[in-house]
């Protein structure tokens, strides 16, 4: 276990360490203690190591992350897991907005609640949030999936394309051209791997299933009004 | 960007230290805001006493005497405080626009940063630490207070463009974000009597809120109103003499974090600046909803209230 004070020896030391890593390293696990709120903990990590923040961060925690495991004993600001590639993050507390924008692939989880635009852009990321999350969630969500354990903010999947959208709770209002779809048992198989994986003891028979009406994909003027 | 601070003390045994938590917050937002600083703080009132912190950028001629000059036109003793660039004058309560008037004639240089019982502000260009150092701020104590870090995006970067920004007797407010229908706004207010010194965005959001509740609303009700009223992105933190409160715009895309313990609640752009307050690793921390209306008062219980979209 290697143990970095990032109030004593900085943010440059620590990302540069952990980016050094690769498959081969036997440095394979990693605490970072005083985080104190600070922006870019554990940003660009390649290796299959696993990262422990012990406390809240700030802006871009584990951002553009691949293969690596990040998990933060605290709440984070925004933009937590940003273009994530692949590995997973794991929040214990909560997110701030726009958690997981653009993700193209790995696992978010958040175990509190997320606030606006968390997942946004969405690329092939999933992200499973225990608790609830804010307005305009999945904003223009091309791809993978978001899981709401708890309820979903106003315009949720505004301008969705292939996203699939799962919600427990109640979804104060759906974005232009997100609809309730119906719940297949791929889904259901889906919705199970995903929660398993998310420690989440929720039934996936609880959740709706939300995705795109696919009536925004090319311009249309008489959709000219739901742009 | 610009950073906000702001802390509301529940345990006064706290408040000889109010100025120094809150400067230790404000100097960790100087990367939000590294062009201007200002706070705003609630501190002792005098009975009978009216407070107005005048600004000069000539200060080694313009408070030479002032105090006296001052009480010879109002025909009352007036107390005088100076800080740096600032001084706190006391006026007899219900002097105030007799004493604006008078000190627009004997100091025509010095403006007016603040009037109420209790309410100081002190404002100046510059890094925070650099403002904090020349006012003293973590001397300072009081009840509760707003911090401010400015980088400008509307107007020009001067002491009167920087923030808090009074609103009305014992009033203030900061500002993060940008304020887009401002110049409409600033004409429309003017048209009704309404004083606003600058160019600035924030000024025009402030002298909104004082025209409010100068036409009878509450500032819980202005502050609602500002919601449908105000064109553009803001987190706003106001202080009030026996309380604060946020609001935030529908998009809130401009940060917010709150904790509170028993002993305070507190205001950070960004959970850095909350790091150092005495229990936060147990405080309760979240981040404020948009369009929702939060106050904190000495003299009620907590208020929260949700405007309907």
């Amino acid at each position: 276990m290697q143990t970095y004070d990032l109030e004593a020896d900085g943010l440059r030391g620590l990302n540069s360490s952990l980016q050094a890593q690769n498959a081969e390293t036997n440095q394979t696990s990693w605490e970072i203690v005083n985080p104190k709120g600070s922006h870019a903990i554990a940003v660009g990590l390649d290796a299959p190591i696993e990262v422990t923040v012990k406390g809240s961060t700030g802006y871009y925690c584990a951002g553009m992350n691949q293969q690596a495991t990040i998990k933060v004993e605290g709440s984070v600001g925004p933009g937590v897991a940003e273009n994530m590639m692949s590995g997973q993050v794991i929040v214990d507390g909560d997110a701030s907005q726009y958690a997981g924008a653009t993700g193209h692939g790995g696992l978010l989880v958040i175990k509190g609640n997320a606030s606006s635009r968390c997942g946004i852009s969405m690329k092939g990321i999933d992200i499973v949030v225990h608790g609830n999350i804010g307005h305009m969630s999945a904003f223009m969500a091309q791809a993978g999936n978001l899981v709401v354990c708890g309820d979903a903010g106003d315009a949720l999947g505004d301008s969705l394309y292939e996203a699939r959208l799962f919600v427990r709770g109640s979804v104060k209002s759906l974005g232009a051209d997100c609809i309730e779809k119906e719940m297949r048992p791929e889904h259901l198989n889906i919705l199970k791997d995903l929660l398993d994986r998310a420690g989440s003891d929720a039934k996936p028979e609880e959740f709706k299933r939300y995705g795109s009406a696919r009536q925004l994909y090319n311009f249309d003027i008489d959709n000219s009004a739901a742009y | 960007m610009c950073g906000i601070v702001g802390l509301f003390l529940k345990d006064q045994s706290l408040a000889p230290q109010l100025g120094n938590m809150l400067t230790d917050m404000l100097i960790t937002m100087t990367d939000r805001g590294p062009d201007s600083a200002g706070i705003a703080i609630y501190g002792a009132e005098r009975d009978g006493k009216t407070k107005i912190t005048v600004q000069s950028p000539t200060p080694e001629t313009d408070f030479v005497g002032l105090a006296d000059e001052l009480g010879k036109s109002l025909g009352a003793m007036v107390g005088q405080t100076d800080n740096d660039t600032h001084t706190v004058l006391e006026v007899p309560a219900g002097q105030f626009e007799a004493a604006r008037t008078a000190l627009a004639e004997i100091r025509p240089s010095v403006r007016i940063m603040s009037r109420g019982d209790s309410l100081e502000i002190y404002k100046e260009v510059g890094l925070p630490k650099d403002v904090a150092d020349r006012f003293n701020l973590s001397g300072m104590s009081g009840t509760h207070g707003i911090g401010h870090t400015r980088m400008a995006t509307e107007s020009a970067v001067t002491t009167m463009g920087a923030h808090p920004f009074n609103t009305g007797s014992d009033q203030c407010l900061v500002h993060n974000g940008s304020l887009s229908n401002h110049n409409s706004l600033r004409r429309k207010l003017r048209r009704e009597g309404v004083v606003i010194q600058t160019e600035n965005d924030t000024e025009v959001g402030a002298a909104y809120l004082t025209w409010k509740m100068m036409n009878g609303a509450t500032l819980g009700e202005a502050l609602e109103t500002s919601i449908d009223d105000l064109d553009g992105f803001f987190t706003f933190v106001v202080g009030t003499k026996d309380g604060f409160g946020v609001v935030r715009d529908p998009i809130a895309c401009k940060p917010a974090v709150m904790a509170e313990t028993d002993q305070y609640v507190a205001f950070g752009s960004e959970y850095r600046a909350l790091v150092n307050l005495p229990g936060i690793e147990d405080a309760r921390v979240w981040e404020p909803e948009p369009s929702t209306v939060y106050f904190w008062s000495h003299t009620n219980s907590p208020t929260t209230h949700e405007k309907a979209a």
